[in-house]
């Protein structure tokens, strides 16, 4: 194996494409947990959200229009789990695993038409003069402004939980949702809004994959991203911040691990392969174990069915 | 203005009728999803429910599909049902089949070409033994360090797969298959063949050991103390923890037989049916079986049925792909559907519904 034919560089400035998919699923599944509520579909939104913006950009020949479309499909998937589990009151663990399995089936019925058809161009948005620093730039500064969006959207998830009276009353929905049903705020409808935003997030995280990371559509092509942004949550004990270090971590083992299958590692590149998962088990393991913080962060009425008596 | 009145206790009736009730809702439904697809809804649903069985042409060649297909699902599911009963969820059944079937076919391809009756029963216990051990990895962490074991064993997965194509290209790859991927078949290898038993009915061993967990699983639930253990630890947890239970204990007992059955499964498929460790051997039966273990309610007699059922989606939409040109994914959408309402209907059997009018509150 020839470690100098990796170019660094190239490393790391991959690994923040690679993480953004499971960055912007796993915030917005941060903000429907904090809520309470555990969707445990993430994978079937991502994937619905990676044919729709695929199909939706294709047709249109527009990146925008894509992204755009991918969340509504993200997020129309997400009000059926809104529907079960807050209004018809299933059970969250069983409808979440029906979200994905109906979202794998359901992509594949509607990307029928578009496997092996090459995506449209998403182009980078250099980042004025800060792309031409060098190094540096080409690294942070020159990538397609989903990259960007994702970022901000962490920023915006930690303001908005920390800073705002509408943050402060999601989390404690998650909390108590009895005590604040008390106190007069709409349990089920404040629940509803954080799975579609939780759902529009996963579906652009979809469709970073479908017409930037790949770009094409196979199916299943997800292939566990929804299940590691779920993890990525449980990692980062629902803070903001933290699903940017774990995302940006996990990105980097994925391009190291592409990177050194491509430079001829003696090992296999199924074993290569499964690594993210590996290690994504491992983190896991040490992020909930005693010493781990994650059991004690959980939101309090997490996955917990909220019926409104009387 | 409708309003839901939570039930004292679940109602029987309703937890009895809710699966037939979300299967015609499923056809609907569907029915409506075949129309937007351009196909005549009714020849769809008729194509998928009724021609596997009866239709003159093709029902001698379907008919025994439903064993072989319906075998795994059950012998998944029930194992899935305990720990379900018990809120274990154990969701890398199909991670578990895979493993099983690996070990059970590298038992078997050690011996070759050797021939005894010693191979096959050799072969049954490493599947079982191979998904067991697969299992225990979440197991062995949620007791361990609390670690969530629906993430860990669906994590899994994807672990057994990327093993499942090692294998296939790599240990156990057929010497005599010119380079391509894929092991020996096992049904050209008397010794290590899950045959056919009676010609012509799709009967092999899993389907044997499908019934047999059925019955071992009514009788546990409804005669042993582990049984009940599993019950109480589901609808009450600090109860059970006085009834003796042990909650470490459920979860590796659980994992432990969820895992050694879907591991069988995986054995039975590729000694018989399938007959080789290719790449694309698994084909998500440990994730219908989930499918399988809600619209049979948890309840080994009802699983029996679910399956039964699952298995004919299966066959009647391959029939529907051939004879209509239904794609293959519109039957995984369907069989998702199905759990939706089946989850959703599932209300009426906790909750009553009450007309209520403005002001009477």
């Amino acid at each position: 194996m020839d470690l100098s034919a990796i170019n660094w560089l190239t490393l790391l400035a991959s690994l923040m494409v690679a993480a953004t998919p499971i960055l912007l699923a796993g915030i917005g599944e941060l903000v429907v947990e904090k809520s309470g509520v555990l969707n445990l579909g993430v994978e079937g939104m991502m994937i619905t959200g990676a044919i729709c913006g695929f199909a939706a950009a294709y047709n249109t020949q527009s990146a925008f229009v894509g992204f755009a479309a991918a969340a509504a499909g993200g997020a129309a998937l997400s009000m059926i789990f809104g529907l079960m589990t807050q209004v018809l009151m299933s059970n969250q663990v069983a409808t979440g695993l029906a979200l994905t399995l109906f979202g794998l089936g359901f992509s594949a019925l509607l990307g029928q038409s578009y496997i092996g058809i090459k995506g449209i161009e998403v182009s980078a948005v250099p980042l004025g003069p800060l792309a031409d620093i060098p190094v540096l730039g080409p690294v942070l500064f020159q990538h397609d402004a989903v990259v960007y969006v994702a970022i901000a959207l962490v920023a915006s998830v930690w303001a908005f939980l920390k800073f705002t009276r509408a943050g402060l009353t999601l989390r404690a929905v998650g909390e108590n949702h009895d005590a604040a049903h008390a106190l007069g705020y709409k349990v089920v409808l404040i629940r509803l809004a954080a799975i579609g935003f939780g759902g529009a997030c996963a579906g652009l995280g979809g469709a970073y994959l479908s017409l930037v990371r790949v770009p094409q559509w196979t199916e299943g092509m997800t292939a566990g991203a929804g299940w590691i942004a779920l993890a990525l949550v449980v990692f980062a004990s629902w803070r903001p911040w933290r699903v940017l270090i774990g995302a940006y971590l996990f990105g980097g083992i994925t391009v190291l691990q592409l990177n050194l299958q491509a430079a001829g590692a003696k090992i296999p590149v199924e074993y290569l392969s499964m690594s993210p998962y590996v290690i994504t088990i491992i983190v896991l393991v040490v992020m909930s174990s005693g010493r781990g913080r994650a059991a004690l962060a959980a939101p309090a009425a997490l996955g917990r069915v909220f019926h409104k008596s009387g | 203005m409708i309003a839901l009145e939570k039930r004292p206790a679940p109602s029987r009736a309703w937890s009895m009728a809710t699966p037939f009730l979300a299967v015609l809702l499923t056809m609907i439904a569907g029915g409506i999803m075949f129309a937007i697809l351009g196909k005549d809804p009714f020849a769809a649903i008729r194509t998928i429910f009724y021609d596997p069985l009866f239709n003159a042409q093709f029902a001698s060649y379907s008919r025994p599909q439903l064993l072989v297909k319906a075998g795994p699902l059950i012998l998944i599911a029930i194992g899935l049902s305990l720990g379900f009963r018990a809120g274990i969820w154990n969701i890398g059944a199909e991670g578990q089949y895979i493993i099983g079937a690996i070990c059970g076919a590298a038992t078997g391809l050690a011996f070759y070409p050797m021939e005894s009756w010693i191979i096959l029963p050799l072969m049954i216990i490493a599947g079982a033994l191979g998904g067991l051990l697969w299992a225990m990895v979440p197991a062995l962490l949620k007791t361990l360090f609390n670690t969530n074991e629906i993430l860990v064993s669906l994590l899994m997965v994807y672990i057994a797969e990327q093993l499942l194509a090692a294998m296939a290209l790599g240990a156990l790859r057929s010497p005599d298959g010119g380079g391509f991927p894929g092991s020996r078949n096992l049904q050209q290898y008397p010794s290590a063949h899950n045959a056919e038993l009676i010609a012509g009915t799709g009967l092999h061993l899993g389907v044997i050991a499908a019934l047999i967990a059925v019955i071992m699983a009514y009788i546990l639930l409804s005669r042993h103390m582990l049984g009940f253990h599993i019950q109480l630890a589901g609808s009450a947890p600090k109860a059970a923890r006085f009834a003796g239970a042990k909650p470490g204990l459920l979860v590796v007992t659980c994992m432990g037989i969820s895992g050694g059955l879907a591991g069988l499964a995986g054995l039975f498929e590729v000694a018989g049916p399938a007959g080789q460790i290719s790449i694309d051997f698994n084909s998500g039966y440990g994730f219908t079986a989930i499918i399988v273990a809600f619209l049979g309610r948890l309840n080994p007699i009802g699983i029996l049925l679910a399956g039964l059922l699952m298995a004919l989606t299966y066959i009647g939409g391959e029939l529907a792909q051939f004879t209509l040109g239904l794609p293959a994914a519109s039957i995984q959408a369907f069989q998702g559907m199905l759990l939706f309402f089946l989850l959703g209907v599932d209300m009426l059997t906790n909750f009553r519904l009450r007309w209520k009018t403005k002001g009477a509150v």
